[in-house]
């Protein structure tokens, strides 16, 4: 539940738009060349971070296009938007303490900083 | 070693009546951890703690921890509607979640405590024709791999569950729907704590509020964890951290095919019985049933992006309670009382990985995203199984993460997608 700034219309709820995943992954230039490995790491992996992710969003239901958002999936808070075809830009934002541990802000779950009385 | 603990009968609970029911003792042990295990399962899900019961119970590993960074059953596993079926259609799925059906039928009276597994059948909605043709194909599935199930009519649909809408002008209306009578729901909460408390009492130490920040490997082979109390040592760990998979594997450089994302549910005010099945639709995302407690449990499709939040959009329950009102227009006028999310592990075939990996004594059992419940106990079972002779059991060698490599994928996108 949040808002996204289309770079194109503006500040716009969430669902008029699509994500599209994790940015920044380069299709292969030698397909041929490519092991089962390499194909399923292009295809099926991904980073699935908890924390500053960089992804690409579409204005689906808006001017229809494509751009790329640094978010951190942690808070849902929006870091930066930046185009198609650029590289990732330097952010810092409010990073869990423990890797999988919870944000004071955003996250909905306080189970790690529970203390015992 | 500690105390068994007491069995629980009709006669224990008149005798703590008697006491006002301020004498019950602790479920399980809260121990501090061992520096050394023979086995460590991370995550205190319903899926960690049996695969840490039946390490005990099936290969008599009894010197391992389960360590949950909240609280038993904090996650996924007391956050679902508790859909149990096991209707899927390739005869890999099929055996392996029939199997945690047949168990779930014996549950209670194995563990000595009552997870309220009630059979009260699952209905899966057609509204296209393509509907139609998708579940009747695997009802036939399931008849060839010996599931029950059962076709129903429209006006057999409405026999079975007398408030749904049959009316042909809805949007979607009903052109009939598979039944699987031994399917329902079961208490999530009291599956956790009836694994914990049959580990707890072979031995197992259930350790909660302790992190695992990063694992430990040596030329190849797991040789323990670093966590929020301490660094503890073991060359067999078990990964089971659903929506967290993903930042586990990354600890180590794994690849995973995997994204973490919301998946809601809401329940209502609680009214008088007045639906006693589960009705699930595919085609719009909704999914109803009635709690023991007359609570509407209602559950919605997952949110379309990446988040750890445990919240999604608004935008995906309205969706879906629209869906349900028009199906059913008497709640039209309930009040929801509860809403929250859960983040579900999405695999891209929607089939669950439980493997080896290529690291020696390190093994994940992740991707159940959003149908994992009713795969509890089977899930806990072959797990173990993995673990103990660092072999897959028969019924999971085909859910390994090299399938994304071979392209042995189990697409079960029809029977799982969105619903449970
Ligand atoms: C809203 C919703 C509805 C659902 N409905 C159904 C349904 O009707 N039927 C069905 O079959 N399935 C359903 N599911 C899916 C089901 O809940 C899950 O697949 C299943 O419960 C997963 O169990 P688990 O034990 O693997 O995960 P969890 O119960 O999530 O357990 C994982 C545990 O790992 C812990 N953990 C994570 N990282 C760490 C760390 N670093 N250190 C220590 N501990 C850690 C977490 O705190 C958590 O307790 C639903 C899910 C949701 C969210
Ligand atoms: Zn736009």
């Amino acid at each position: 539940m949040f808002l996204i700034k289309c770079p194109y219309c503006g500040e716009r709820d969430q669902s008029e738009f699509n994500c599209g995943g994790e940015a920044h992954i380069v299709r292969p230039k030698n397909p041929p060349d490519l092991t089962d490995d390499q194909w399923a790491d292009y295809l099926f992996m991904r980073k699935n971070i908890k924390g500053i992710q960089f992804e690409r969003w579409n204005h689906s239901n808006g001017c229809r296009r494509w751009f790329n958002v640094t978010r951190n999936t942690a808070t849902d808070e929006i870091l930066k938007i930046y185009n198609m075809g650029e590289q990732p830009p330097i952010v810092t934002g409010i990073a869990p303490k423990t890797p999988s541990g919870e944000t004071s802000i955003g996250s909905g779950n306080i189970s790690t900083s529970y203390t015992k009385k | 070693m500690h105390k068994k603990p007491k069995k629980y009968s009709i006669f224990s609970l008149i005798k703590n009546a008697f006491s006002y029911h301020e004498n019950w003792q602790p479920v399980w042990r809260s121990p501090e951890p061992k520096n050394n295990y023979d086995a460590i399962i991370i995550g205190g899900g319903g899926h960690g703690l049996t695969t840490a019961y039946y390490l005990a119970k099936n290969h008599g590993l009894t010197n391992i921890a389960v360590i949950e960074k909240g609280w038993i059953g904090g996650g996924n596993t007391g956050r679902n509607t508790t859909i149990i079926r096991s209707n899927y259609l390739w005869d890999q799925s099929a055996a392996l979640y029939e199997h945690a059906l047949k168990l779930w039928e014996g549950m209670s009276q194995e563990l000595n405590y009552n997870v309220m597994f009630s059979q009260r059948g699952v209905m899966n909605v057609a509204h296209t024709l393509h509907d139609v043709r998708e579940l009747k194909r695997r009802w036939h599935a399931n008849r060839l791999n010996d599931i029950d199930c059962e076709w129903l009519n429209t006006k057999e649909v409405k026999e079975f569950c007398p408030i749904i809408n049959i009316s042909p002008n809805i949007r979607y209306p009903v052109m009939g729907a598979t039944l699987q009578r031994r399917g329902g729901t079961a208490r999530h909460d009291a599956v956790a704590w009836g694994y914990a408390r049959g580990a707890d009492a072979m031995g197992v130490d259930i350790i909660q509020n302790c992190e695992v920040t990063s694992l430990n490997v040596n030329n190849g082979q797991v040789i323990g964890i670093e966590t929020t109390r301490g660094s503890i040592k073991s060359k067999k760990i078990g990964v089971v951290a659903a929506g967290h998979s993903s930042v586990i594997a990354n600890m180590v450089g794994i690849r995973l095919p995997l994204e973490s994302r919301p998946l809601q549910a809401l329940v209502s005010e609680p009214v008088k019985p007045v639906i006693d099945t589960v009705v699930m639709s595919n085609t719009i995302h909704a999914y109803v049933s009635q709690s023991d407690k007359g609570e509407l449990v209602i559950g919605a499709g997952t949110d379309g992006y990446t988040s750890y939040t445990q919240r999604g959009g608004f935008n995906i329950v309205e969706d879906t309670i629209t869906a349900v009102v028009e199906l059913f227009p008497l709640f039209s006028r309930m009040k929801m009382l509860r809403h929250w999310g859960g983040i579900v592990d999405i695999c891209p075939d929607a089939s669950p990985i439980i493997s080896k990996t290529h690291i020696n004594g390190l093994y994940f059992n992740c991707g159940w995203g959003t149908g994992g419940f009713k795969a509890t106990p089977g899930s806990g079972w072959v797990f173990a199984h993995t673990i103990a002779n660092d072999e897959p059991h028969k019924l999971n060698v085909p859910f390994t993460i090299n399938r994304f490599s071979s392209g042995e994928l189990v697409d079960e996108h029809g029977a799982a997608a969105v619903a449970h």
